[in-house]
């Protein structure tokens, strides 16, 4: 689950980390509110989950509360790489000296924490890893974690002043502390902000935490923004599904992640493009297959040519190889669908496996086939979706 | 021959209790393998499929002389499992249950790696978790990949995903390529053994004579193979890497498959293995075709290399002594259209 900005400041804070007080706001009246209460300059700062915010008009200072909401205001109406902006983070503005960029993330290959520090805060580090990486300091927090003298060695080369030095590894500890008790798989700060009167500040928070680990962390559900879900997304969470949309018009509903990619990929290597990544999972009960037809058949865009929006899938592939999964319940999952509510687009089916004869008897019974072979399923998907287009 | 399993793997399950863990026992010992015990805490002294249930896996071990043992527990006790299979001295440790924590897996990874290197390298090894396990047609099987779609064979096989697994074996199977060990590693973003694990037990495994290596997006354990493949295995491997068409930032399914910070593309792991020499199959049903290619040239490279370095020695011998050095060296064959080893 990614969070936020507010939701990371919030967070942070809980850890003792140093952040500008702030509220979120859904309306601009609200902004002023909390612009007044706050006092003096504030910063408006759209509350989507996307990089460039600054850049696309969504971040704006405010002198009085009444700009503030008319700022507010503005941010609002905005739509930024397709995400509406619904609610704004009204904070309180600081004069900044210096940006440095930090870090927490899992180094995969070394299998440890890794902190990312850089004199180049502010920017898209992404790109600053990308074409100039030895501006970025990396170092893996050793197994039995960090030590204060080595968070005042990271910086020590960065910052002259001993008291930004010690702000700034005490951040640096505070936020290993984020990462590591939070459960998080990123735990960044960008820009981590000097004043020119030498404070070290977290002036933003992206922090993307680790799914896996909710059970333990009963909050985390209150953190969820339903308005970040599309309804399919949401019923994909609920049922247990994987679920990524795509731009094409083919839809898949596979059992297993690595088989769910290369389904796609074929679907692309034979002239089609695939409309979304949905896996199933393992031991797959009926419900689960209605529920991935109802996301697939439920996933309209408008297209240009009429203006109205209409089912973005023109054919439906599912590819199952039964191992956990058997095949008779996928079987009688599509059957149990299609009874309750008829596609509207062609379904090509691909079995084998797990009680595979079975399932062709459940198939057959009902008026469908299915092939056994994947390359057979996806080239016959491709051609069916191409006939519903001419 | 094969990697990790074989005949003589004396198997524990932990969660035999469990729905799945009661499940995947009666299929491993169908198949043949030697479950020996299994641990439920609190359940001891009852039988599961015939199989004799202890309250600890210490208690199992000293009871059975188990030598391996297979997870199959929920997400939330996983990692305890782990540390209390490794603790007991268990030499394989199969963590089939996904959802673990990264903190956890991280903290169960370094024990395991830490006990490893203080018993000079004999000690536990990990594979998983979220993986299927591994099998070794004809000999045995621990975790839950079906054994009906392996046959025994030269090809050695290990991937990161499950089910594509399935259908890349089930491939191999019907173009006559059997196997001589099937493994998942796992596609958790931590993992215990990785690709260029496998690959040294797939060189050092006489019956081995090809590899298939199955990445996904994410992460850079393929680019990392890729480079030890060009410097320590001999064998040929064909790679295959899923997510092609997958748009960055997004996860898909497995916890370790995401393109993060425009890193883990499936076009820069192609890449890396085709700069090695490696054949990259575009789709799964090319990869038993390149295999077999590449076990016909070896084949034929090995009914050749007898003969040619016995010629070498006649020419040297009739050669000057200086020259003979030089010439008796294996004379390099070109192949064109081959895919080369920048070895």
């Amino acid at each position: 689950m990614n969070l936020h900005e507010y939701q990371g400041k919030e967070l942070f804070a809980r850890f003792g980390l140093p952040v500008l007080p702030g509220q979120v706001a859904v309306t601009p009246e609200e902004a002023r509110d909390i612009a007044a209460s706050i006092g003096g300059a504030v910063v408006i700062k759209a509350q989507v989950q996307a990089g460039g915010r600054g850049k696309a008009g969504g971040v704006k200072l405010a002198n009085s509360p009444d700009e503030a909401m008319s700022r507010a205001r503005d941010i609002l109406a905005l739509t930024i790489k397709g995400l509406p902006v619904r609610k704004v983070l009204v904070t309180q503005a600081a004069d900044i000296a210096r940006e440095l960029y930090l870090s927490i993330v899992l180094d995969r290959g070394r299998r440890m924490p890794l902190v990312m520090l850089s004199a180049e805060g502010g920017v898209d580090i992404e790109e600053v890893a990308h074409q100039s990486p030895e501006r970025i300091i990396r170092y893996p927090i050793p197994l039995e974690g960090l030590r204060p003298y080595q968070a005042r060695a990271l910086f020590q080369p960065l910052l002259e002043d001993g008291s930004q030095v010690a702000q700034a590894a005490d951040i640096l500890l505070k936020l290993y502390r984020v990462y590591s008790d939070g459960d998080c798989s990123l735990a960044e700060i960008n820009p981590l902000a000097i004043t020119p009167q030498g404070r070290v500040l977290a002036l933003d928070a992206k922090v993307i935490l680790d799914d896996n680990a909710e059970f333990r962390h009963r909050e985390w559900a209150t953190w969820r923004d339903p308005d970040e879900e599309t309804p399919g997304q949401r019923l994909a969470r609920e049922m247990g599904l994987s679920y990524v949309r795509l731009e094409g018009d083919i839809g898949c509903v596979v059992n297993g992640a690595g088989l769910a990619m290369a389904t796609m990929d074929l679907i692309k290597h034979y002239g089609g493009e695939p409309a979304n990544f949905l896996d199933i999972g393992g031991s797959s009960n009926p419900e689960k297959v209605t529920a991935a037809l109802k996301i697939i058949t439920g996933d309209t865009r408008t297209r240009e040519a009429n203006g109205s929006a209409v089912p973005s899938v023109r054919a439906i592939l599912f590819n199952i190889f039964g191992g956990i999964t058997r095949c008779d319940d996928v079987a009688n999952g599509i059957v149990q669908s299609l009874k309750t509510s008829p596609l509207q687009v062609p379904l090509v089916i691909r079995l084998t496996g797990t009680n595979e004869e079975l399932a062709r008897k459940i198939l057959s019974d009902f008026g469908l086939s299915a092939t056994t072979s994947m390359d057979e399923g996806v080239r016959a998907v491709i051609a069916k979706a191409q006939e519903v287009t001419a | 021959m094969s990697i990790l399993i074989d005949k003589g793997t004396r198997l524990l399950v932990q969660g035999v209790t469990g729905r799945d863990g009661a499940f995947h026992t009666q299929q491993m010992v169908a198949y043949g393998t030697r479950v020996v015990g299994g641990v439920t805490p609190g359940k001891g002294g009852e039988k599961i499929h015939g199989v004799p249930v202890f309250d600890s896996v210490a208690q199992a071990q000293s009871a059975t002389r188990a030598n391996a043992t297979v997870i199959y527990v929920p997400a939330q006790f996983a990692t305890d499992a782990i540390f209390e299979a490794a603790d007991a001295g268990l030499e394989l440790i199969v963590c089939i249950t996904e959802g673990l924590p990264v903190r956890d897996t991280l903290s169960a990874y370094h024990h395991v790696a830490k006990l490893r290197e203080q018993s000079g390298g004999r000690g536990p090894r990990l594979v998983g978790p979220n993986c299927p396990g591994l099998i070794s047609p004809g000999l045995s099987k621990v975790g839950i990949l079906p054994g009906q779609i392996c046959k025994p064979g030269p090809v050695g096989v290990v991937s990161r995903s499950g089910t594509l697994t399935y259908e890349v074996v089930h491939q191999l199977t019907r173009a006559g390529l059997g196997q001589t060990t099937c493994l998942g590693i796992g596609g958790d973003p931590v993992i215990g053994t990785s690709f260029i694990d496998a690959l040294t037990l797939f060189e050092a495994d006489a019956q081995t004579e090809a590899i298939v290596l199955m990445g996904e997006i994410g992460g850079t354990d393929e680019e990392e193979a890729a480079h030890f493949i060009r410097r320590h295995v001999k064998k040929p491997v064909v790679a295959f890497i899923a997510g092609q068409t997958a748009p960055p930032g997004k996860r898909m399914g497995h916890a370790g498959a995401i393109i993060a910070g425009g890193f883990g593309t499936a076009a820069e792991k192609m890449a890396a293995f085709e700069a090695a020499g490696i054949p990259v199959a575009r789709i799964p049903s090319e990869i038993p075709r390149l295999i077999a290619v590449a076990l016909e040239r070896r084949r034929s490279r090995r009914r050749a290399a007898p003969a040619a370095r016995a010629s070498n020695k006649q020419r040297a011998a009739r050669r000057s002594s200086s020259a003979a050095g030089k010439a008796a060296r294996r004379p390099k064959k070109s192949r064109p259209g081959a895919p080369r080893r920048g070895r």
